[in-house]
């Protein structure tokens, strides 16, 4: 892995959404939109948004990163540019770190937007540092684009991988103690939740929003790390210079 | 004029296998490529041209034999800069422009930012560097993959069909370039199923079937054959192969046949 090779793959992912504009607002609006959306549904019932925004915001970049990585990703599979680039001196750990920094950027830009919109205009009640809710749904993004890019290795069309939204992503939402806190589930549920990174996601997100600090913040946001890096690593081990 | 010497070649294959599904496209294939000279891959399709070029290029899995290309083990890590694959399809990022997308090859390699508008220059676009290669026409996508297989001046070019779907003036003007790349010391394999363009080649291997039929020269190509067209030559070549490895009855007489002849004749 080159530090030059990793970076002009990162540069030339954002030059390609560049041309994209579109693409780029969806990315910035939805989530605000959908966040809207919520604190509108509860705007008669105290506290309820201050309960359920949090988490939302944990979802939204995991969600909208998952699905953006594992399309750019599979196109590039499909259009041959892919194995040129595993014909050239490219590693492998060079072409999945360029996304993850391309895409990890774009989760920065996201999560400003999408903070900025649930605090400063839906009144979202944070206790915690500003900064750490940014930063967690930052991590979230990562994750998505590192579950993207692995989910993209098992799927042929771009049919298949829009596919494994509902196969991998629903079940962490519905586990992820969203709609049940995750300690009253039945208990091989609860064992199964312990390990999907979306709870954790959920987890520091409850811990930035209850102002908690030290371990019961840091725990989560490290594991839900740990999950995007090894997604990273068995990505870059799908990734074949030779093929049938 | 012609340079003959008969240094080590370019690429050295023995006794290549490679399946796919439960058919063998090559069963024990051993070829030789005079290093410094254009060779021509000739055929049908179907005939293994892609899955050849890209076990020379190493991108293939293969089941049996070695490829040794310009000394080392195909697709080995000192070759990556030395060897450039230029696929059938254009690789190249459709929303890119086409200066953002050399330089983006160009960095991968270690290609300089000069080299990046030489080889724009060579193909024929320089002025349209800021366009969106989406907006090209599908000849012009072409030459930008080509011209970043040109990249960084490699020693060995696999082009698979690059010269397909293209007007005789650019035709013309690519066979130049590649003279030129050959003149200065590369070795070129250049695949074609437009039988005409044998002829500028310094080589022809002619492969059917997962075979080669012939490794001869143009000009020998058409003594041997007694043909006065390349068109007839591979056609007979193609004749004196078939009854012995599959009886006609075997195929529907009227589709099986007949579509890989037409192929052959355009």
């Amino acid at each position: 892995m080159t530090l030059t090779r990793t970076l002009a793959t990162a540069g030339r992912v954002l030059r390609q959404l560049g041309h994209d504009p579109r693409s780029i607002a969806l990315m910035l609006v939805a989530p605000s939109l959908l966040v809207g959306l919520f604190a509108w549904l509860f705007s008669d019932q105290d506290g309820v948004f201050d309960q359920f925004g949090g988490p939302i915001l944990a979802l939204f970049p995991f969600v909208v990163m998952f699905l953006i990585t594992s399309i750019t990703t599979l196109r590039e599979r499909r259009s041959g540019t892919l194995e040129r680039l595993l014909s050239t001196p490219l590693g492998k750990a060079d072409f999945i770190v360029g996304y993850a920094i391309a895409f990890g950027f774009m989760a920065i830009i996201q999560a400003i937007a999408t903070v900025a919109f649930a605090v400063g205009v839906c009144g979202l009640d944070v206790s915690g540092p500003l900064w750490q809710l940014g930063l967690v749904a930052v991590i979230d993004g990562i994750l998505g684009t590192a579950l993207g890019l692995l989910a993209s290795a098992f799927a042929h069309t771009e049919f298949q991988a829009v596919q494994f939204m509902p196969l991998l992503v629903f079940p962490q939402i519905i586990l992820g103690g969203l709609f049940m806190p995750r300690d009253q589930m039945p208990d091989v549920l609860y064992a199964i939740s312990d390990w999907l990174p979306l709870s954790y996601a959920v987890e520091a997100i409850n811990a930035v929003t209850a102002a908690d600090e030290g371990w019961d913040l840091w725990r989560p946001v490290l594991i839900v790390a740990a999950f995007a890096v090894g997604s990273l690593v068995l990505a870059s081990l799908t990734l074949r210079r030779r093929t049938r | 004029m012609m340079t003959m010497d008969a240094g080590p070649p370019a690429v050295s294959i023995r006794g290549l296998r490679v399946r796919r599904g439960r058919t063998d496209v090559f069963d024990g294939l051993d070829l030789d490529l005079p290093a410094g000279r254009i060779t021509g891959l000739l055929g049908p399709s179907g005939g293994g041209k892609t899955t050849l070029m890209r076990s020379i290029v190493g991108v293939q899995t293969i089941d049996a034999g070695s490829v040794s290309v310009l000394g080392a083990p195909a697709g080995s890590r000192a070759l990556r800069r030395r060897v450039a694959y230029d696929t059938q399809s254009a690789s190249v990022y459709d929303d890119l422009t086409i200066a953002q997308n050399l330089r983006y090859f160009g960095r991968v390699i270690g290609a300089s930012r000069a080299d990046v508008a030489h080889v724009i220059a060579e193909v024929g676009l320089t002025g349209r560097e800021k366009q969106l290669i989406g907006s090209l026409s599908g000849g012009q996508r072409g030459r930008v993959s080509l011209a970043t297989a040109m990249l960084g001046s490699p020693e060995l070019l696999v082009l698979d069909e690059p010269t397909v779907g293209l007007d005789p003036v650019l035709r013309e003007n690519l066979w130049t370039l590649f003279r030129g790349l050959a003149d200065r010391g590369a070795t070129l394999l250049v695949s074609s199923h437009v039988m005409d363009e044998a002829l500028r080649c310094d080589d022809i291997v002619l492969i059917h079937n997962g075979r080669v039929l012939a490794h001869t020269t143009p000009k020998g190509l058409l003594r041997e054959t007694h043909a006065k067209d390349p068109d007839t030559a591979f056609l007979r070549l193609i004749e004196r192969d078939t009854p012995a490895s599959g009886p006609p009855s075997s195929a529907p007489p009227a589709s099986g046949r007949p579509a890989s002849g037409t192929e052959v004749t355009r």
